[in-house]
């Protein structure tokens, strides 16, 4: 096991360990107000809505998130490059930035599939519970806050704690686009000191890390009860 | 039925020829699957086409020996040899002292600059100064990309790809601004319509992270081969065939290194 270069390339790991948690926080956040959108529209009593949120659903669910990344980025991002007045705008060094084309991806993947997590918890709260809310008098949108969300989040967890692992897992994919998340990085220093397994070991061991971190803190909300309510 | 059964080995020899050297010489050479106009690419038919395939049969001639080709992605091109699955590299790898502490290379067989490209609009000086700030591309895994790093790392943030048309893709849709790129392979891509925005910025100036030339890589220590490779390509060059595989690919003559 040679580790000479892990000091020439220290900044690009740090760098790309940096960027992996970004893409982490950023999709897993909008990700997740997204899915609770999601299981509402699914679970609203308007066909159309509920049709049209199966639809997309089922569209991202269906297509490898690599494609989605390839289409967006290469596809949807030349299109915009194509406009000059996009091109000369003042959101363009976002916009020519790989990262927020994976970041808006992962968004779509977390809310899709958190969507239909959340929607099997939100169902199975009992529907004693909801009754009893409104008979205290709470409006719809404390209900859910109070006890509809709550409830299903805590039936949920374990599920959630998954795809927070698997959404870390998924970032790794934004190296595909010229963007140097962890992956990338190890890349840069695979790619130029011919060395393969220690980089990636270093790699791999970091995102088991992060993928630790995660588990634990979805511990600290509290364990769920497995008593019958 | 005895007649089948000689019909269906002769075939299956006859498949076993064309695709998997079984000679008592056998030499595997590796090229990477990534198009590399003009030196390596497949055709419309899927075949392998280029300066390159076309060097290693003439040079296969030479060594006498029963070659095959096989693609894989360009940077797992030292790992596969190292591992034993190919025998040499013949795939413009430039000769850098990074990777002669890995492989073995031959005596040279070509040399080519490194010319930028940007937006023919902008104006653009590759230089640390100039670039400033900047976003550069390159394709990872070359000379170009340790030149880049070496220099310009510090100002410009740098975008590294796997081949070589994300590459032009990226510089095209505006996500880098300008690329560093082998120029003999990038200069007929420039006078496709698709890329009449981009244009030249200049050719890097001779730096030892270029490397010492084009060579065919084979394993630390596989001096025979080296030395075979070495003789075919030495003759190749004599009886002019190497000129006449230029003429084919190149547009300006390529200085054929010593």
């Amino acid at each position: 096991m040679d580790l000479t270069w892990l000091n020439d390339f220290s900044s690009e790991l740090l760098r790309g360990a940096g960027l992996t948690v970004q893409l982490l926080l950023i999709s897993a956040g909008f990700g997740f107000v997204l899915a609770i959108a999601m299981a509402l529209g699914r679970l609203s009593n308007s066909v159309v809505l509920a049709n049209a949120c199966r639809f997309v659903s089922s569209v991202i669910r269906g297509t490898p998130l690599l494609v989605q990344i390839y289409i967006l980025y290469y596809g949807v991002g030349s299109v915009l490059a194509s406009y000059p007045l996009i091109r000369g705008g003042v959101l363009w060094p976002y916009l020519r930035e790989g990262f927020w084309y994976v970041a808006l991806a992962l968004t779509l993947s977390v809310g899709a599939y958190v969507g239909e997590v959340l929607r099997s918890g939100l169902r199975a709260v009992p529907r004693g519970e909801l009754e009893a809310a409104r008979a205290y008098g709470m409006r719809r949108g404390q209900i859910l806050r109070r006890v509809w969300l709550p409830r299903a989040l805590q039936m949920v967890r374990p599920t959630l704690a998954g795809e927070s692992v698997m959404l870390l897992k998924s970032t790794a994919l934004a190296s595909t686009v010229a963007v140097t998340d962890l992956l990338g990085a190890a890349n840069i220093v695979r790619s130029q000191t011919l060395r393969v397994y220690e980089p990636l070991l270093l790699v791999a061991i970091t995102y088991i890390v992060l993928a630790l971190i995660i588990e634990k803190s979805f511990k600290l909300m509290g364990t769920t009860s497995q008593r019958r309510v | 039925m005895k007649k089948t059964l000689v019909a269906v080995v002769h075939s299956l020899l006859l498949a076993g020829a064309i695709n998997v050297a079984h000679a008592q010489d056998k030499v595997v050479f590796a090229i990477s699957q990534e198009p590399y106009p003009p030196f390596s690419f497949r055709n419309s038919n899927g075949a392998w086409s280029g300066f390159e395939p076309d060097l290693i049969s003439e040079v296969c001639k030479r060594m006498q020996a029963e070659c095959s080709l096989k693609g894989m992605a360009w940077d797992g091109l030292i790992p596969a040899l190292r591992s034993k699955q190919v025998d040499v590299i013949m795939n413009s790898m430039s000769i850098t002292p990074e990777r002669e502490q890995v492989v073995d290379f031959s005596d040279p067989y070509i040399e080519t600059p490194a010319l930028w490209v940007g937006d023919a609009a902008l104006e653009l000086t590759p230089t640390p100064e100039g670039l400033k700030g900047k976003i550069i591309g390159v394709q990872g895994s070359t000379s170009h990309s340790a030149y880049v790093k070496e220099y310009f790392g510090k100002g410009s943030t740098i975008r590294y790809y796997n081949d070589q048309d994300d590459l032009l893709a990226d510089l095209r849709s505006g996500r880098i601004d300008i690329m560093l790129a082998d120029k003999v392979s990038v200069e007929p891509m420039l006078a496709l319509p698709d890329n009449a925005m981009l244009a030249g910025k200049g050719i890097a100036p001779a730096d030892p992270l270029f490397g010492k030339g084009i060579g065919a890589a084979v394993r630390k220590g596989d001096d025979a081969l080296r030395e075979k490779l070495n003789q075919a390509l030495k003759a190749v060059r004599e009886d002019g065939t190497y000129d006449d595989i230029g003429a084919r690919y190149f547009k300006s003559s390529v200085t054929a290194a010593q």
